[in-house]
């Protein structure tokens, strides 16, 4: 493979391992309170969250654009912050993926939080574990299961983004080049050869991932019996 | 003292209760399914918000005329539900040492190896939950609860979730609790045998408020209560074991100079036993029988005469005469016999005890 072609699976990977532990830093507290909220916004902000899984990425990617751009609310901010204006940069495509990928990180992690019963966090308090703690000692390990389904999800929904990524970062190797475009360049180019190492890499890769997230989230044996 | 004061409004439930507990001894709170058992039990614990106050002796937990309210995780309690709540991503020695590795300072220390003895669940400790039947479950959330070094424990419901058997099997445990610890329990059941062998204090609860407060051999000997109607109702006795009839393997136990045979008690003659006798297993006459099968009668007065729609209810003062030494019974008659008889208050009369069931040491 091309020195191109490995710059682009480096940046793709870094770009999707930034992604994931920036959405799960996000993530955590966000479905923690979505999951225990009884707020009436509650049905807004999981609307918020889950909307990227309906629009279409060069609608996120459109408005993106606008608001990083030089005369856009967050391109002002980032600009007197001194960073310079977000599009076409690494830093750029790390935001939109965040977005982009939030309900991939957030439904999983939310779910998981919402199966642990009340009644574990109540027994937990009476315990002297105080609300911290009850999260920590109680909720992340139960919620083990969503955490890997969340940070894989994540991460292989960050891999495999396209639409965003053009709309934003367009085409610029070694900094905004990931992998799903340097295939689109390929196909362009009719490289076919080249684009099929990448394409058929993909689709191995998904299956591994997806096969891992599987076996690691079965059940563990002695928790699946049933009590005698 | 657990001084209680707490009053709550939900849209289709309000609680007013006002309760000053013993801090001694395990105090029931029975009641129907809804009458507020539970929520009290919770406002206790911190885990359900009520308007009032709440404070174990000189520790104040709620107080709303100060604004004070001590969250759950700060008030040294221990609290046991149904289903045990316990960790399923702990094992047993985990679940147990959850709680203890949290209670601070050393009066909290309580030995864990004493508690895990109390309750026999020794050789559970490498167990996962999951793994656990429903009564050893109960008796490692018991075990989890009291390795806090609670100053007070609170017990909504612990046997409900049991079948009989299971129940019997922990029934003792509880028993042994309450005799080796000297810590107080409040104890949420709508299952009257537990409150007949558990309890020392009865709080009678219905529709959010207290109905009645007080010993439980006083409350369960009134005719006036709810408790009265119960298909089980029956008093709860204190005596003392008298002698053993070997031969017959019965014991005979004595309370202010009446003398019952019961069933065979381990008790040492001078030790403490308690017995229930239900209503519907006394019957009254006007003479003395003689050659009955029957072995307890005993002389009675009526003293009161409680007419329901197919049966009446009479409270018996035990012993002639003598108003120092009495105690009352229970009797459930047809009205048919009440009529017949002629039953007025005042009435000599003796009863016939069909059966008197031990519950327990003292």
């Amino acid at each position: 493979m091309s020195a191109e072609t490995w710059a682009a699976i480096r940046l793709t990977a870094e770009l999707a391992g930034l992604s994931t532990l920036l959405l799960l830093l996000l993530g955590t507290p966000l479905a923690w309170w979505l999951a225990r909220t009884r707020s009436a916004w509650k049905p807004l902000w999981a609307s918020l969250v889950a909307m990227p899984l309906v629009l279409p990425p060069t609608v996120l990617g459109f408005y993106l654009l606008l608001m990083m751009g030089p005369h856009g609310p967050v391109g002002q901010f980032t600009q007197w912050l001194g960073i310079g204006r977000l599009p076409f940069t690494f830093g750029g495509l790390v935001v939109a993926s965040v977005l982009y990928s939030m309900p991939f990180v957030v439904q999983p992690l939310q779910q998981a939080f919402e199966a642990i019963p009340e009644r574990l966090l109540e027994a937990a308090a009476t315990l002297r574990a105080s609300p911290w703690d009850r999260f920590a000692s109680i909720a992340l390990p139960l919620a083990r299961p969503g955490f890997v389904t969340a940070s894989v999800l994540g991460f292989a929904h960050t891999v495999g983004e396209f639409g965003v990524v053009l709309m934003i970062g367009g085409n610029i190797p070694g900094q905004t080049r990931v992998l799903s475009v340097a295939l689109y360049d390929h196909v362009e180019a009719a490289e076919f050869a080249e684009a099929h190492r990448l394409a058929a890499g993909m689709v191995v890769f998904s299956l591994v991932v997806l096969v891992t997230l599987y076996v690691v989230n079965r059940p563990a044996r002695d928790e699946a019996q049933p009590a005698r | 003292m657990i001084d209680v004061r707490l009053s709550l409004q939900r849209r289709d439930f309000q609680l007013e209760v006002a309760l000053a507990l013993p801090s001694r001894g395990i105090t029931a709170l029975f009641g129907p399914s809804g009458c507020g058992k539970t929520t009290v039990l919770r406002a206790l614990a911190g885990l359900d918000r009520a308007a009032g106050r709440v404070a174990l002796d000189d520790q104040v937990w709620q107080d709303d005329a100060t604004g004070c309210f001590v969250p759950t995780h700060r008030r040294p309690l221990g609290y046991v539900i149904q289903d045990a709540a316990l960790f399923p991503h702990l094992d047993v020695r985990g679940n147990l040492n959850y709680g203890r590795k949290r209670a601070t300072g050393e009066r909290d220390r309580i030995a864990l190896d004493a508690v895990i003895e109390l309750l026999g669940i020794g050789h559970l400790q490498a167990r996962r939950p999951t793994t656990l039947s429903g009564g050893e479950r109960q008796r490692v959330a018991i075990a989890r609860a009291l390795a806090t070094g609670a100053r007070l424990l609170l017990m909504d419901e612990p046997l409900a979730a049991l079948d009989a058997a299971r129940k019997a099997e922990i029934l003792p445990y509880l028993e042994r609790l309450q005799r080796e610890l000297a810590l107080p329990i409040v104890y949420v059941t709508h299952a009257m045998d537990e409150v007949a062998r558990l309890a020392d204090h009865l709080v009678l609860m219905r529709d959010g408020r207290v109905d009645a407060a007080g010993a439980l051999t006083d409350l369960m000997a009134r005719a006036d209560l709810p408790l009265a109607r119960l298909d089980d109702a029956g008093v709860v006795i204190t005596a003392e074991v008298a002698e053993h009839d070997l031969l017959h393997g019965m014991t005979r136990i004595a309370l202010n100079g009446s003398s019952m045979w019961v069933g065979p008690s381990p008790g040492l003659p001078g030790q403490q036993v308690r017995a229930r006798i239900l209503a519907r297993d006394v019957s009254v006459t006007r003479q003395r029988p003689t050659e009955t099968s029957i072995l307890n009668v005993l002389p009675v007065v009526i003293d009161s005469v409680q007419r329901e729609p197919s049966t009446a209810l009479l409270s018996l003062r035990v012993g002639h005469g003598d108003q120092q030494a009495h105690w009352t019974l229970l009797a459930r008659i047809t009205n048919r016999s009440l009529d017949a008889l002629n039953l007025q208050p005042g009435d000599a009369l003796h009863a016939q005890i069909k059966g008197v069931a031990l519950m327990r040491d003292g």
